[in-house]
C-alpha cells in the first residue's frame, strides 16, 4: 500500500508540475524565459473573449456555372466563324444549356462533329428541326456541373485567403464550412466595415469598348441596341461627399479581363495628388492590351470592377508596355484595397454575407471579467459548502476541487482548445457538478461507517462502491457534450469542450487525487477515525 | 453537518400522484404559453441583425430609438441589457438582407450625432442570415433528438430498458418545463439556451442514473420487497447526496446568473430552472415511471393470463 502510495502521489506531483507549466505563459507571459512560452502555447481565445469577426459567407455557385456557360458561348461562336461554319445563332438557354442554331444538316453534322472534339463536357440532347432551321442544344451534365460548383467553391476559398494575407490580421481562420459556405474567422480585427468591403468584393476586373454612337440618355429611358449594356461611372466630390452617377453605354464584349493581371500597386498621381492604381499585365494581357489599343485609338475604353465604370479614358496611343492605370477618385485607403483585390484575383462567383459576428474588444474584456468573477464567486461558494458538510473530508474534496480546476486550464492549453464564454460558463459549470463524485463517495462512506465498519474498509468501500455509479452517471453527460461538439458553431462549441474536458479532470481529481489524499492520512499519518 | 437524517424514510412514491399533477399543470402552463405566443427566437434562430451599444451617459430605449428615427432599419426593438446602471442596450432588427452591411455603422453614426461623438461603443453587431438561421434551427433540434436517442441506448445497455424510459421521460420532461419557463418569462431561445439544454439533459440524466444505479442495486439486495418499496428505499437513501449536489450546481449557476453578464444570462437561466427540475424529477417522475412501466407490463401479462375469462 505503501509503496503504491509513493507512486501515485508521484503521478500526481508530476501532473502537476505539466498542468503549471503549462498554464504559466497564460498569466505570467511577460517574465517567462522565450523557450517557456514557446513550449506552452497560452490558452487561445474565442473571438468573442478577443474581440474579432466571424463570417459566414455563401458561393452563389449557380453564377459560377452560369459564366462557365457564357464563356462557352463565346468560345464555340469564335470556333464556329473560324472554321466557316454558317450559323443563325449561338446562346446560352436556361442554366445548364447552350443552344446552337444553324440552317441545314450538313452544318448541323459539321458542328456536331466540332462539339465532341472541343467541348467533351456537353452532352447533345434532342435536335428541334422546324420552319428552316435547326435548334441544337448541349447540354452541361451534372457531374460537371458539381465539379464547377466545387470548383467556384475551393477557387473562392484560395482567393480569400490571399486577401486576407494581404489584410495582414493574425492567425485568421479560412475553411469550407459546407458545400457553398465558406468560414471566416478575423480575429482582432479592428475596422470590420472594410474586412467585409475587401472580402465581399467579386472583383472581376473587365475592359470594355465604349459605345459612342448611342446617346445614354436614351439608354437610360431603356432604348439599349443589341450587344451593348448600360453601366455607370460614379463621382465622389470630395469636398463636399455628395456622390453622382453617369451613364455609359458599353459593348458586352470584353475585350480583356482582370485574369491577366501579373501585378496592381497604389501610386500617387503627382499632378493632382491623388492616389491610382497601376496595373501590370502579364505577357499575354499585354499582347492583347496592344492589340486592342491599337485598333481603337481615339475611342474610350472602359475600366469595369464588378459592373461599375471606374474610369473611362479616351485611347490616345497605341499601348504596348503591358501597364495601365486605373484612377477614379480614391481614397488612399480606397485605392489600396482595390490594388489587394487585383492582385489576390476575382472570385470565381459573387459571395453573400450569410452569417456575421462582430465582437468588439471592450466586449470581450468585459466578459472575460464576468467569467472570472462568477467562476471565483461560484467555487468559493462550493468550497465552504464541502467544509461546512463533511469536515476535513470536505478540506479533501476541495483540494480535488483546486485541483481540478487547474488541470482543465492546463488541458486547455495543451489540446489548443479555444476558450469562449460559453466554454467559461461551462467550466463554471463542472465546479459545481464535479463535487458530485466526492459525494458519491462521501455518502457511500459514511453509510459504512453507521454500518461500524473502521475508517479503512469503509474508505475502500465507499470508494469501490462509488466508483461504477460516478462512471455511469458522466457518460451521459459525456454524450450531451459530444453531440454538442458535433452540431455546435464557435462559441458553443467552446462549451462542449470544456465541458467534456472538465468531466474527465473532475473524474480523475475526485476518485484518484483524493484518494490518495486519504490514502495518506490514514497510511501515514497514522489517522484512526475519519472527518465525514 | 447532515441536512438529511440517515433513517429517512419519506413516501415519494405513494405521492406520485401530486407529483404527476404538479408535473402536468407546469408542462400545461409552459406548452400553452408558448403555443400561444410563439418562440421567441433570438437572432440566431429566427435570422436578423443585433447591435449591442454601449452609452456613456443614461438613457433610454425611447430615446435611442428617437434618435434611429433617421436611418432605416424598419421595425426595430430596444431593449436594456444587463444590469441597468451600464446603459447598454440591444438594438435588433428583424431584416438581415445585403444592404444592411452598413447597418451597424450607420446606427453608430446616427447615435453620435445625438448623443455625441466617442460617448457610444459599439461593442458587438451580428447578422444572422434567414438560411442560416433555419439551418441552425434544424442542428439544434436534431442535437436534441441524438442527444436523448444515444442517452437511451446508453441506459438500456447500461441498465434495463424500463430504466431507459423512465430516464428519458424525465429528460423530456425536464426539457419542456424549461421550455416553458423560457416562453412564460417571455425569453429569447438562442444557442448558448440549446447548449444548456443539453447540459440538462446530461444533468437531470445523471441524477436519474444515480437513482437508478441504488434500485438496481437494492432489487439484488432486497428482493422480497416489492418494487415500490425497493424504489422508495433507493431515493431515500440519495437524497442526502441528490439535493447536496444539485446545491452546489445551483450555486455556481447562481453565480454565473448575477455575475456571468448579458451574454451568459439566458445559458444560466436556462440552467437553473433546468437543475431545479432536474432534481425534482429525479426524484418524484423517473421511479414512478419505472414503476407504471413495470405495472402495465403486470397488467397486461394479468389480461393475457386470465385471457377470455374476464
Amino acid at each position: 500500500m505503501s509503496k503504491s502510495l509513493n507512486v501515485r502521489g508521484g503521478v500526481i506531483f508530476l501532473c502537476l508540475v505539466v498542468a503549471l507549466a503549462a498554464l504559466a505563459p497564460t498569466f505570467f507571459r511577460g517574465d517567462l524565459p522565450t523557450w517557456w512560452n514557446k513550449a506552452f502555447d497560452p490558452i487561445h481565445l474565442g473571438l468573442d473573449l478577443q474581440g474579432g469577426m466571424h463570417l459566414v459567407l455563401g458561393v452563389e455557385v449557380d453564377k459560377a456555372v452560369d459564366s462557365r456557360l457564357d464563356s462557352m458561348v463565346d468560345q464555340v461562336d469564335t470556333l464556329l466563324r473560324d472554321k466557316d461554319i454558317v450559323f443563325k445563332r449561338v446562346a446560352r438557354e436556361g442554366d445548364d444549356r447552350i443552344a446552337v442554331t444553324v440552317y441545314d444538316q450538313e452544318a448541323s453534322s459539321q458542328v456536331d462533329g466540332l462539339m465532341k472534339d472541343s467541348f467533351p463536357t456537353l452532352e447533345p440532347l434532342t435536335v428541334n428541326d422546324s420552319s428552316g432551321y435547326i435548334e441544337k442544344y448541349y447540354r452541361l451534365s451534372d457531374k460537371e456541373i458539381a465539379s464547377i460548383k466545387d470548383y467556384a467553391v475551393r477557387q473562392a476559398l484560395e482567393t480569400m485567403r490571399n486577401r486576407v494575407d494581404q489584410f495582414g490580421v493574425s492567425e485568421p481562420v479560412l475553411q469550407r464550412q459546407s458545400d457553398d459556405r465558406i468560414l471566416i474567422q478575423l480575429p482582432g480585427v479592428k475596422d470590420p466595415q472594410r474586412a467585409i468591403a475587401l472580402l465581399g468584393k467579386t472583383a472581376r476586373l473587365e475592359f470594355k469598348m465604349v459605345d459612342e454612337d448611342v446617346n445614354p440618355q436614351d439608354a437610360v429611358k431603356g432604348n439599349l441596341p443589341p450587344g451593348t449594356e448600360l453601366l455607370y461611372e460614379k463621382h465622389v466630390d470630395r469636398r463636399t461627399g455628395t456622390t453622382s452617377e453617369t451613364p455609359i453605354v458599353v459593348f458586352s464584349k470584353t475585350e480583356l479581363t482582370g485574369d491577366l493581371l501579373s501585378d496592381a500597386q497604389v501610386r500617387i498621381d503627382n499632378r493632382y495628388n491623388e492616389p491610382y492604381v497601376a496595373i501590370e499585365f502579364n505577357s499575354l494581357g499585354a499582347k492583347r492590351f496592344d492589340q486592342i489599343t491599337a485598333a481603337n485609338v481615339g475611342k474610350r475604353m472602359a475600366i469595369v470592377l464588378d459592373d461599375a465604370v471606374y474610369s473611362a479614358p479616351v485611347i490616345r496611343e497605341r499601348i504596348s508596355g503591358g501597364s495601365a492605370q486605373i484612377s477614379g477618385s480614391f481614397t488612399s485607403q480606397e485605392a489600396t484595397d482595390l490594388a489587394i483585390v487585383l492582385r489576390a484575383g476575382s472570385l470565381p462567383a459573387p459571395v453573400k454575407i450569410l452569417e456575421n459576428r462582430t465582437v468588439g474588444p471592450s466586449l470581450g474584456r468585459d466578459s472575460i471579467e464576468q467569467g472570472t468573477v462568477s467562476a471565483i464567486v461560484g467555487a468559493a461558494l462550493v468550497v465552504l459548502c464541502m467544509i461546512l458538510y463533511y469536515g476535513w473530508a470536505g478540506v479533501v474534496a476541495d483540494l480535488a476541487l483546486i485541483f481540478n480546476l487547474l488541470f482543465i486550464l492546463a488541458l486547455l492549453s495543451l489540446v489548443k482548445a479555444t476558450l469562449t464564454m460559453p466554454g467559461i460558463a461551462g467550466i463554471v459549470l463542472t465546479l459545481g457538478m464535479a463535487v458530485d463524485a466526492n459525494v458519491l463517495i462521501f455518502e457511500r462512506i459514511r453509510e459504512e461507517l453507521r454500518l461500524g465498519k473502521p475508517a479503512r474498509a469503509a474508505l475502500d468501500v465507499g470508494f469501490s462502491k462509488a466508483f461504477i455509479t460516478i462512471v455511469d452517471s458522466n457518460v451521459t453527460t459525456v454524450v450531451a457534450a459530444l453531440i454538442l461538439l458535433q452540431f455546435g458553431t464557435g462559441p458553443v462549441k467552446g462549451f462542449a469542450v470544456t465541458l467534456s474536458i472538465g468531466i474527465a479532470a473532475s473524474m480523475f481529481t475526485a476518485i484518484f487525487v483524493s484518494r490518495v489524499i486519504f490514502d495518506y492520512f490514514l497510511d501515514r499519518r497514522q489517522v484512526k477515525r475519519l472527518s465525514i | 453537518m447532515q441536512f438529511i437524517r440517515p433513517d429517512i424514510n419519506i413516501d415519494f412514491v405513494g405521492k406520485r400522484k401530486l407529483a404527476m399533477i404538479f408535473s402536468w399543470v407546469l408542462i400545461l402552463i409552459g406548452m400553452g404559453t408558448l403555443f400561444l405566443r410563439g418562440p421567441n427566437y433570438g437572432i440566431d434562430f429566427a435570422g436578423g441583425t443585433l447591435v449591442q451599444v454601449k452609452f456613456e451617459q443614461a438613457t433610454s430605449a425611447g430615446d435611442i430609438k428617437d434618435a434611429l428615427k433617421g436611418v432605416d432599419l424598419g421595425p426595430v426593438i430596444v431593449q436594456q441589457f444587463g444590469d441597468q446602471t451600464n446603459n447598454e442596450f440591444l438594438i435588433k432588427t428583424q431584416s438581415s438582407s445585403a444592404e444592411l452591411e452598413g447597418l451597424s455603422q450607420k446606427i453608430k453614426t446616427a447615435l453620435e450625432n445625438v448623443y455625441g461623438s466617442g460617448k457610444v461603443d459599439l461593442r458587438r453587431a451580428e447578422m444572422v442570415g434567414p438560411q442560416v438561421g433555419k439551418d441552425l434551427r434544424q442542428k439544434g433540434l436534431m442535437a436534441l433528438l441524438w442527444a436523448m436517442i444515444g442517452t437511451l441506448i446508453y441506459i438500456t445497455w447500461r441498465f434495463e430498458f424500463r430504466f431507459g424510459v423512465g430516464a428519458v421521460i424525465a429528460t423530456i420532461h425536464d426539457v419542456l418545463i424549461t421550455l416553458g419557463a423560457f416562453a412564460v418569462f417571455n425569453r429569447e431561445i438562442d444557442l448558448t439556451v440549446i447548449a444548456a439544454f443539453l447540459a440538462i439533459m446530461g444533468y437531470s440524466l445523471n441524477d436519474t442514473i444515480i437513482v437508478c444505479d441504488r434500485i438496481r442495486e437494492n432489487m439484488g439486495k432486497h428482493s422480497k420487497d416489492g418494487l415500490a418499496a425497493i424504489i422508495n428505499r433507493s431515493v431515500n437513501e440519495t437524497l442526502s447526496r441528490t439535493l447536496l449536489t444539485s446545491g452546489t450546481t445551483l450555486l455556481v449557476i447562481l453565480s454565473l446568473f448575477i455575475f456571468g453578464g448579458g451574454v451568459i444570462h439566458g445559458f444560466a437561466f436556462a440552467m437553473l430552472v433546468g437543475v431545479l427540475i432536474g432534481t425534482y424529477s429525479s426524484i418524484f417522475v423517473a421511479s414512478p415511471v419505472i414503476l407504471f412501466w413495470e405495472g402495465r407490463k403486470g397488467q397486461r401479462s394479468e389480461t393475457a393470463a386470465t385471457g377470455r375469462s374476464s
